[in-house]
């Protein structure tokens, strides 16, 4: 597949861009569709990304990330994505689970793990939602009672990416009264004891990423695993969440960009009625529309980007983004398989695997609906 | 720290051998006018042993607790640079980059003493390459670099280990493998079985750009003109011609001797 033509804001980006692709080819590319059919999750590939600096971009250089800012972070993930979304968004769920840590972590916190997760031996997680408390998420009800100087954690964290996999959860768990000021953020490792990662769910699409619920059965926390400040825990993570909607965004522009060069690479092969099916004006005004909106999403995601990488307010700008860059996921794959006819509908062929990839995308991180709520209350108040 | 002398030195220096050659992938054309390769017209990557080449050196110099130094050491114009800063970014330590309108159109035999005059300007216990470049296909710059410059030659290496002032290497063979032994210095040229080279990391491709690199001409090198580049090789392309279209295949029908003719027509080819 040709690169996509991307303007990006230093030698240094350019030269990453460039490690992406290379691994996105090499070590995802050629895994994805046989490791989706066996439902495996791909700690390995993991492990190289780390070990070529990928699962830290975002973060400061001297805890061992990266340094990149988002604009430039979000476009490797776009990268990844392309090839293997369960990679893609593991990627971007595990640099959302070193936020709360990077940003509201103490000095000694932050040396004590910050460079292993951002250095990729540890893989991470990050637990808001419960059984009956998704997009309510304030209403969650995980208790954390204080033991001496330790938390004791009782309840279920659900839809965890990489739960049974991660080396560690942040849980969002309720320390204090009703509502979202009584919530803190705990760092557990995976090996404590109490915390018992169930079954993967069994997903439609996305199945190398393992989505599980997180038992917490009397799960004993070091008080020093406290996150910021008690009651502090639905501010940190609703501004996790604000980057974490962005990495959504890229992850999804991946996805369309898949499903966009499956598309146009069958077109130009495929004859019927005596010339390729791409010179039928009506299937090459569907590609000109996938490709537009492709582009147009991903402008869209870089724009809220440069808000964020120039330190000015970007949620409202996160939500429309992710709103707009899953739903033309959404709009592309579809497309993508209706191009392909009847081989689109088929495993042989990607294009059935993107489509379900992109339905997933509409409801992580905030649902659409969500988004919808968050962009009208910017514009409105609540 | 013990060193992988021993203690007879504090520090060993590798020498890796790096050749920046077209897209093996690419269709590979030779030029109407002087019969050498197009070089210009197609994408270019790193030789892929000489991929192995590099991560060997890193890994020896890993086992030495760090206690090396790698350098690579291209031959090729201008654009080589990218090949060497792949390498740097891998984690060699520096590179030297021979480049000189002179050497276009170098043989392999000019080349090896092109190569042997720049060693002679480095100080190296071992020099690694990879087994052949994937443009000529020559394999025998270990031999001729060997031959040049006087040192043991250990060819065809799957595994290394340098121990004590000596090199140890299995070399593959067609039915297993020979243990071959020779003090330092020594040429040693790698197989892909050897290892896995390793992804260059973000940060190692930061580090590369501020590594030393040093660009000699054929003068620096106290490479005599006259004995290289294309109107004084030894070797010179003739004639050549593109390769034949395919045939059509041959089509046996199965009438309940299928097996048999399958046999003949493997005989036939001295497959069988």
């Amino acid at each position: 597949m040709p690169p996509v033509v991307r303007s990006l804001p230093s030698a240094e980006a350019e030269a990453l861009l460039e490690l992406a692709r290379d691994l996105a080819e090499q070590e995802l590319a050629p895994r994805a569709a046989e490791m989706e059919s066996r439902s495996e999750f791909p700690r390995e590939v993991f492990r190289t990304l780390g070990k070529a600096g990928l699962l830290g971009l975002a973060y400061g250089e001297e805890h061992g990330g990266g340094g990149q800012p988002y604009e430039v972070y979000l476009q490797v993930l776009e990268e990844l994505s392309r090839a293997w979304l369960a990679v893609g968004l593991g990627t971007s769920v595990h640099t959302l689970s070193c936020y709360p840590l990077a940003a509201f972590g103490s000095q000694e916190q932050k040396d004590r793990w910050l460079p292993d997760m951002l250095g990729g031996e540890l893989l991470g997680a990050y637990c808001l939602s419960e059984a009956d408390s998704g997009s309510d998420a304030a209403a969650l009800k995980t208790k954390a009672t204080k033991e001496g100087d330790d938390w004791v954690v009782n309840g279920a964290k659900a839809w965890v990416t990489h739960g049974g996999q991660a080396d560690f959860y942040n849980l969002m768990v309720r320390t204090g009264g009703e509502g979202a000021k009584g919530i803190s953020c705990l760092l557990a490792a995976k090996d404590t004891p109490g915390l018992n990662p169930q079954a993967p769910e069994r997903k439609m699409g996305m199945k190398s990423s393992h989505t599980a619920t997180i038992q917490l059965d009397g799960a004993r926390i070091s008080g020093n695993r406290l996150l910021g400040d008690e009651g502090q825990g639905f501010r940190i993570a609703m501004s996790a969440l604000d980057g974490g909607r962005l990495g959504i965004s890229a992850c999804a522009v991946g996805v369309a960009q898949a499903a966009l060069d499956t598309a146009v690479s069958y077109a130009k092969q495929r004859k019927q009625f005596g010339q390729r099916i791409a010179d039928f004006q009506g299937l090459s005004f569907m590609l000109a529309d996938m490709a537009t909106q492709v582009e147009a999403a991903r402008a869209l995601y870089l724009s809220a980007a440069r808000l964020r990488d120039r330190g000015k307010p970007f949620g409202p700008q996160a939500a429309m983004s992710k709103l707009f860059c899953t739903d033309t996921a959404m709009r592309v794959t579809t497309d993508a398989v209706q191009v392909l006819g009847g081989y689109g509908y088929v495993e042989d062929f990607p294009a059935e695997r993107y489509l379900r990839e992109a339905k997933i995308l509409q409801i992580v991180e905030g649902t659409n609906q969500v988004q919808r709520i968050v962009v009208g209350r910017s514009l409105t108040g609540s | 720290m013990q060193s992988a002398y021993g203690g007879r030195r504090t520090s060993m220096n590798i020498v890796v051998l790096v050749k920046q050659v077209p897209d093996t992938w690419a269709e590979r054309k030779l030029k109407a006018d002087d019969k050498t390769l197009d070089r210009a017209s197609v994408d270019v990557v790193m030789n892929e042993i000489d991929e192995y080449a590099v991560e060997e050196a890193l890994k020896l110099k890993e086992a030495a607790g760090g206690e090396a130094s790698v350098t690579i050491l291209t031959m090729g114009p201008d654009r080589a640079v990218e090949t060497i800063r792949k390498a740097l970014s891998m984690g060699a330590d520096k590179a030297v980059h021979l480049s000189d309108e002179a050497l276009a159109g170098s043989d392999a035999i000019q080349t090896s003493y092109a190569i042997a005059k720049v060693l002679d300007t480095l100080e190296y216990d071992l020099v690694i390459c990879g087994s052949e470049a994937t443009d000529s296909r020559m394999s025998v710059m270990a031999a001729l670099l060997a031959e040049r410059t006087g040192k043991p030659q250990l060819s065809g290496a799957r595994k290394v280990t340098v121990d004590g002032g000596n090199v140890k290497i299995e070399r593959q063979t067609d039915n297993g493998y020979d243990v071959v032994e020779a003090p330092l210095p020594a040429i040693l040229s790698v197989v892909e079985k050897i290892n896995e080279p390793r992804y260059p990391s973000f940060k190692g491709i930061m580090a590369a750009k501020s590594k030393p690199l040093t660009t000699l001409t054929t003068a620096d090198a106290g490479i005599e003109a006259d004995k290289v580049g294309l109107a004084n090789a030894p070797s010179q392309v003739v004639e050549f011609s593109n390769k034949p279209p395919r045939q059509a295949g041959q089509i046996v029908k199965d009438e309940g001797d299928g097996g048999a003719k399958v046999a003949d027509f493997l005989a036939s080819q001295k497959i069988i």
